[in-house]
C-alpha cells in the first residue's frame, strides 16, 4: 500500500513519546511513514526523518525538557507539516544552544542547521509555561508526475 | 534499532572501526565508547567504515568530530569509508567533507592515513 495522498483531504498523525533517546527512532519512523504517503522521493523522506530526529534530540539534550515529546504530522496537497512540542517548562527547542556545554552546543547547532537546511520552512512558537513548538514544512519539489 | 561495532586491527598501527546500523542519540554512546577505548589505548590512526550505516544524525557526527579532535591532538587522523549517498549528503551539507577524508573503500582510506 503506497498510494500517494489524494490532494483533496489531509492525513493527520499524532504521536506522543517519552522524551528519551530510545524513542526517537519511533518518531522518525512515523514521520517517514506519512512522508511516504505523499510523493516524496526517498531522499526527501530521509530529509524528513533526519529533521524530526534532530528536533526530538534537541529536546532530549535540553535539561529542562518535559516528560513527553508530542509529534504531529499533517500531509495535505503538496506539503507535509510537522509539529514537535517539547512540553517543558522552558523553551528547550529554541534555547538549546545557550544551555548546554560547548562541545554539545556545537553538535546541537549542527542539528538546528540540518533542520533548517533540509526543511523548506522552520519556525518556533514559544510558550513560557508550555514549552516550545517547532513547526517544519517540507514541500514536494516541482517535478513531473 | 541498533548499532553494531566491529573493531579490527589493520597494517600500519591503524585500526578499522566498522559500524552497521543506525547512529542516533540512542546508539551514538556505543560508538563513542568504541572509538574512545581505542584512543585511550594509544591508537591514533583510525578508519571508520560507514558503508553499512543506514542513518546518522548530528549526535553521530558529533562522535566522529570528537574522535577526530582527540586523535589530532596526538598527530593522528581519522578517515571515513562512506558509499551511501544519503550519508554523504549529510557530510556535504554540514561541511564535514572538508575536515574528514572520505573514501569509497577501506583500502583507499588506509592508504591515505597520515
Amino acid at each position: 500500500m503506497n498510494q500517494a495522498v489524494e490532494q483533496s483531504f489531509p492525513e493527520f498523525v499524532e504521536l506522543r513519546i517519552p522524551s528519551r533517546a530510545e524513542w526517537v527512532a519511533l518518531a522518525r519512523l512515523a514521520a517517514a511513514t506519512i512522508a511516504n504517503r505523499l510523493r516524496f522521493s526517498i531522499e526527501e523522506i530521509e530529509d524528513v526523518k533526519l529533521a524530526v530526529a534532530e528536533a526530538c534530540t534537541a529536546v532530549i539534550q535540553y535539561d529542562g525538557h518535559g516528560e513527553f515529546i508530542e509529534l504531529s504530522c499533517e500531509a495535505q496537497g503538496d506539503s507535509l507539516r510537522i509539529r514537535v512540542r517539547d512540553g517543558g517548562r522552558q523553551a528547550a527547542l529554541s534555547g538549546v544552544k545557550e544551555r548546554i556545554g560547548f562541545e554539545e552546543a556545537r553538535v546541537a547547532g549542527l542539528g538546528v542547521f540540518l533542520i533548517r537546511t533540509l526543511m523548506d520552512e522552520v519556525s518556533y512558537d514559544v510558550h513560557p509555561k508550555n514549552g516550545t513548538e517547532l513547526l517544519m514544512v517540507k514541500r514536494l519539489a516541482g517535478r513531473p508526475d | 534499532m541498533d548499532i553494531k561495532v566491529n573493531v579490527r586491527e589493520a597494517p600500519g598501527d591503524c585500526y578499522i572501526v566498522e559500524l552497521s546500523g543506525e547512529i542516533d542519540v540512542y546508539t551514538s554512546p556505543k560508538v563513542k565508547d568504541a572509538i574512545g577505548t581505542l584512543i585511550d589505548r594509544g591508537v591514533y590512526h583510525l578508519v571508520i567504515n560507514l558503508e553499512k550505516v543506514r542513518y546518522i544524525d548530528s549526535t553521530g557526527l558529533g562522535v566522529l568530530i570528537g574522535g577526530l579532535k582527540r586523535v589530532r591532538e596526538h598527530g593522528g587522523s581519522v578517515n571515513l569509508v562512506c558509499t551511501n549517498p544519503q550519508i554523504k549528503k549529510i557530510f556535504d551539507i554540514t561541511g564535514l567533507v572538508k575536515i574528514f577524508g572520505i573514501f569509497e573503500s577501506e583500502d583507499a582510506a588506509m592508504k591515505s592515513l597520515v
